[in-house]
């Protein structure tokens, strides 16, 4: 009975710490491996484009960057759904180790895509249907790191949160839908982002882009998830062990 | 009826306690000590549902309370630290509003009935925020003149009373324990209840 | 179970009919609000025209919230929420109830006094009718979301602003659907679309929230 495997072995933080641990380096590795092939693909490689000249490199950050804000906050209610319905302690520690990583990539696509609209609109900030709703994601974020840092109980903040989480998730399609209504009604057709002839080696730029946030999120989010685990649970004996043999979290 | 196994309790990162556990059956009295901080009013919050257990179980008829809440609640009264009532309301107003509230039928002659045996005759509908701390604990104790539900659970129920008041309160948990009625209460001055056996928890 | 609900909504209209200064300031804000924009951005008609729908609108999601904070807030300090959460019912029913007191004392006299602002602006008469219900059919979704915010930031430090953060990003579709009807209306393409996507939200919001705010409530009385 022991030895056999189950999932709940990794849920308890003793167990998950030090794997943790060794994921790390691993991840930050891949990130920097598929940042920089991304980066040389879409700097160097991919042709310029005969509308929008070189300004439109700033896509292979741009576009990864708003898929990540996107994805993560789904991650995060997906946690949150598992830590309520099963009441695991890990689950609401993940979700608040993800989200300063939403918040930043949201903010990213924000400013990368002031940066795009400036020579592309003339202006930095257009109310197109995307950016609004990127704002709007990022206010989410926001209200819910506002939201865990002010509750000092531990477990309330990761319950509370959680429940947070799940009512943005069902109210993101939403707010998406009533903002592409309004700015149809505001504006007419605004600028097309995507353009459908897209060059396989642009596709290619912006996927490796994607792994490598994808990568760099999963490590930070390990890290950030190992120091919430050792705040919390100062009193243990494990985290005791762990802070005396100093640096020992390696250990196999 | 009311039992309780293996309880454990973590607040904030404190483990409060653990492995407590109790029976208690008709006609039964538990009285809750330990010194404060020891986590009494968290154990109460447990058995009124509101808290759940970080370990253990607690039974109602030998059914986990979680399972049947509704029907465990319609069993239950629980007197907190607070008096829950109003202080724009009336005693009179107050009174049938926590019934109402309560899924309970009260009516308006009982009510009446209560507030006089708790010493308010005659500021029935004055409103409560005119009314002493003292007189406002008895508006709140004012409920369980009335109340027939088999589980009490008092939170320092003593508190800011007069001995005439400490005396008459000694005298309807008495009877709600000779009606078969259980009840589990904190306190620190411990207070002679004449009938129905007396169990002790000590936590900490 | 409408027994519960009535009896919640009874005793927290009883409870808001005995402190009337609370309702009162409310409302004062919204006029206090809406009656700044003209001496910010000048008494041109026909840009006031214009502006009246966001406006009036965005006045009334910030009158809304004036008295969020107090929803449950009360119930809590004096032990009574607790005992709510103790009948044998389900604690989202007595939360519906106090929802819809809270849309009677704080939704309903904002749409009521909204045409009356909206002659202020020189809203045509359609419009304002068209005002109206918008405000009559958006604000129970205000009332009803408002709610899981305040039950989610019961008894913390800074509350109020926190709430704000929290539940104005999800005010957005109800902001753009109600003051869309106006905007519509008076540009003279009708608001019917509009109001109808409102009714919707006002509905979807009204059946989720009150048991979100529940759920909200338990953890905060844990």
């Amino acid at each position: 009975m022991k030895d056999r495997f189950n999932l709940y072995r990794f849920a308890s933080p003793a167990t998950f710490y030090p794997l943790a641990g060794r994921m790390i380096p691993w991840f930050a590795a891949f990130a920097a491996l598929f940042g920089l092939a991304g980066l040389y693909l879409g700097m160097l490689v991919a042709p310029t484009d005969f509308q929008q000249g070189e300004g439109y490199r700033i896509i292979f950050i741009h576009v990864p960057a708003s898929w990540m804000s996107m994805f993560i906050y789904l991650v995060m209610a997906f946690w949150a759904a598992i830590g309520l319905a099963f009441n695991t302690r890990l689950s609401g520690m993940m979700a608040q180790a993800l989200a300063p990583t939403g918040a930043l990539m949201a903010f990213l696509s924000l400013w990368t895509g002031a940066l795009w609209g400036k020579p592309m609109w003339g202006a930095w900030w257009v109310w197109d249907a995307r950016l609004t709703s990127e704002l709007i994601l990022l206010f989410l974020y926001i209200g819910y790191m506002a939201l865990v840092a002010a509750i000092d109980d531990p477990r309330r903040a990761d319950k509370a949160g959680g429940l947070l989480l799940l009512v943005g998730v069902v109210n993101i399609p939403i707010i998406y839908f009533s903002v592409q209504w309004w700015n149809t009604l505001h504006q007419g057709s605004s600028v097309n982002l995507t353009k459908s002839s897209m060059a396989v080696t642009m596709l290619w730029g912006m996927l490796l882009m994607a792994f490598c946030f994808w990568s760099y999120a999963i490590a930070v989010a390990l890290a950030r998830v190992r120091s919430i685990l050792l705040e919390r649970e100062r009193h243990t004996d494990w985290v005791k062990a762990e802070l005396l043999g100093v640096g020992d979290g390696e250990r196999a | 009826m009311l039992a309780a196994e293996q309880l454990a309790c973590v607040r904030g990162e404190r483990r409060l306690f653990a492995n407590v556990g109790f029976r208690l059956d008709g006609g039964e009295l538990l009285y809750l000590q330990g010194r404060n901080g020891a986590g009494k009013t968290s154990l109460l919050r447990m058995l009124i549902g509101l808290l759940p257990p970080e370990a253990g179980q607690i039974l109602w008829r030998g059914q986990d309370i979680h399972e049947q809440i509704d029907e465990y609640r319609a069993e239950l009264c629980y007197l907190g630290h607070h008096n829950a009532i109003k202080e724009e309301l009336t005693p009179l107003e107050n009174l049938l509003l926590s019934a109402r509230l309560a899924d309970e039928t009260l009516s308006e002659d009982d009510a009446l009935d209560a507030l006089e045996q708790v010493g308010l005759a005659g500021r029935e509908d004055l409103a409560c925020k005119y009314l002493s701390q003292g007189q406002k604990r008895r508006v709140a104790l004012a409920r369980l003149v009335k109340e027939r539900r088999a589980l009490w659970v008092l939170d320092e129920p003593f508190v800011a009373l007069d001995v005439a008041a400490v005396a008459w309160l000694a005298g309807i948990i008495s009877g709600h324990l000779q009606r078969g009625g259980l009840a589990v209460m904190t306190t620190h001055q411990p207070v002679d209840i004449p009938a129905g056996t007396v169990r002790e928890l000590r936590l900490g | 179970m409408l027994k519960i609900i009535a009896a919640v909504i009874g005793r927290d209209l009883k409870l808001a009919l005995r402190r009337q200064a609370d309702i009162v300031s409310a409302l004062f804000f919204f006029i206090i609000v809406v009656s700044l924009f003209p001496l910010g951005v000048g008494p041109e008609p026909d840009l006031l025209r214009k502006l009246a729908p966001g406006v009036l609108w965005v006045a009334a999601l910030l009158a809304t919230m004036l008295s969020l904070p107090r929803l449950f807030a009360d119930d809590h300090r004096d032990g009574t929420l607790e005992q709510l959460a103790l009948a044998p019912h389900p604690l989202g029913l007595a939360v519906t109830g106090k929802v819809f007191a809270h849309w009677l004392v704080s939704g309903l006299p904002l749409a009521l006094l909204a045409p009356v602002l909206g002659l202020q602006f020189d809203l045509p008469t359609d419009a304002l009718l068209v005002l109206t219900g918008s405000l009559l059919l958006g604000t129970p979704a205000l009332s009803g979301i408002g709610a899981i915010g305040a039950a989610l930031t019961l008894g913390l430090r800074g509350g109020g602003i926190l709430l704000s953060l929290l539940v104005l990003p999800l005010y957005i579709p109800v902001l753009i659907f109600g003051a869309g009807a106006v905007d519509a209306t008076v540009a003279g393409l009708g608001g019917e679309g509009h109001l109808s996507l409102l009714a919707a939200l006002t509905f979807a919001a009204l059946g989720f929230a009150p048991w979100a705010s529940a759920a909200a409530l338990k953890i905060a009385l844990e």
